[in-house]
């Protein structure tokens, strides 16, 4: 049932990445373009979603749900410098992960390839916040990337 | 600024949208899991986190929605646009890099962050969102303004 639920939603999610255009790399640089021509429509895929996934989120609380491993981080330099550079990955390229395995999907190489660093990315970061967190083992409250909540 | 009005499409946007709510509410309420793309992806490929079914299953959903797609012959043309740029493959490998450096670093991406953290009103997720507009919009802004128009 889980599983079921997880796959129908991967399906919705990747179809509305598809509809809304941020599967179009033009599309998204012309949203981040604001000298330009600018091109304000992805501004309403973030409504939508917004909108529709806070009522779930609500809904979700009085329901008794609660999300699995999220909050117990503060805002710290990491949040910042790496949005920074995750934005950076994201204007250059005109998308984000998501889009990237869509993409991968539609059997797209320059998605595939996007995918594929993006990994190398992901592993570079763990291993030196691991060797990091060594380093600093007598600070008490360093935990490596692996055992750090999911999310937000 | 002046707002390009030929290639505004303000319905696509707002539907494609609530679809992604609707995925976005359909794991939450079926899983109690959060659609944050980097975060399973990352959770599934580089930790191999146990009890990753749910993880797998949603990424098979993705990948399949593109395969999808262009099995019905790409309608729409989506996937016609901005990938058959020459040398694409070399900007796509730095921004990869980047994106998955940056959103394992900042454990979130437009999904996590965009929409999951921005309708829980998560602080982070707050701090996160114009922190990658900025980074997006001076790479573009570098691209076409400064680099080459």
């Amino acid at each position: 049932m889980k599983l079921w639920c997880s796959l129908l939603s991967g399906l919705l999610f990747g179809a509305g990445l598809i509809i809304s255009g941020m599967t179009d790399p033009g599309k998204v640089q012309a949203f981040l373009d604001v000298a330009g021509a600018w091109d304000p429509s992805l501004g309403f895929v973030m409504l939508g979603a917004i909108a529709v996934a806070g009522i779930a989120f609500r809904l979700g609380a009085r329901w008794g749900i609660t999300a699995h491993q999220t909050g117990g981080l503060g805002i710290d330099a990491s949040l910042v410098i790496g949005s920074l550079l995750f934005g950076v990955g994201w204007g250059v390229a005109g998308i984000c992960p998501g889009p990237a395995l869509v993409g991968l999907g539609a059997g797209l190489l320059p998605a595939s390839v996007f995918v594929i660093c993006m990994l190398f990315g992901m592993e570079a970061q763990a291993w030196l916040a691991e060797s990091g967190a060594r380093n600093e083992s007598d600070t008490p409250g360093q935990t490596p990337a692996s055992d750090r909540p999911e999310a937000f | 600024m002046t707002i390009d009005f030929n290639h505004f499409t303000p319905w696509d946007a707002l539907l494609g949208g609530l679809l992604i709510g609707l995925a976005t509410a359909f794991l939450f309420l079926g899983t109690g899991r959060v659609a944050g793309v980097s975060g399973i992806f990352g959770k599934l490929v580089c930790d191999r986190a146990p009890d990753s079914g749910w993880r797998f299953a949603f990424l098979a959903g993705l990948v399949g929605s593109g395969l999808l797609w262009s099995l019905l012959g790409n309608p729409q043309g989506v996937f016609q646009q901005g990938f058959e740029t020459p040398g694409a493959w070399a900007l796509f490998s730095v921004a990869g890099l980047l994106a998955g450096f940056g959103a394992r670093m900042a454990n979130g991406c437009t999904s996590g962050h965009g929409v999951c953290g921005l309708a829980r009103l998560s602080g982070r997720s707050l701090v996160a969102v114009p922190c990658f507009m900025l980074g997006g919009g001076l790479a573009v802004y570098l691209i076409r303004h400064v680099l080459g128009g």
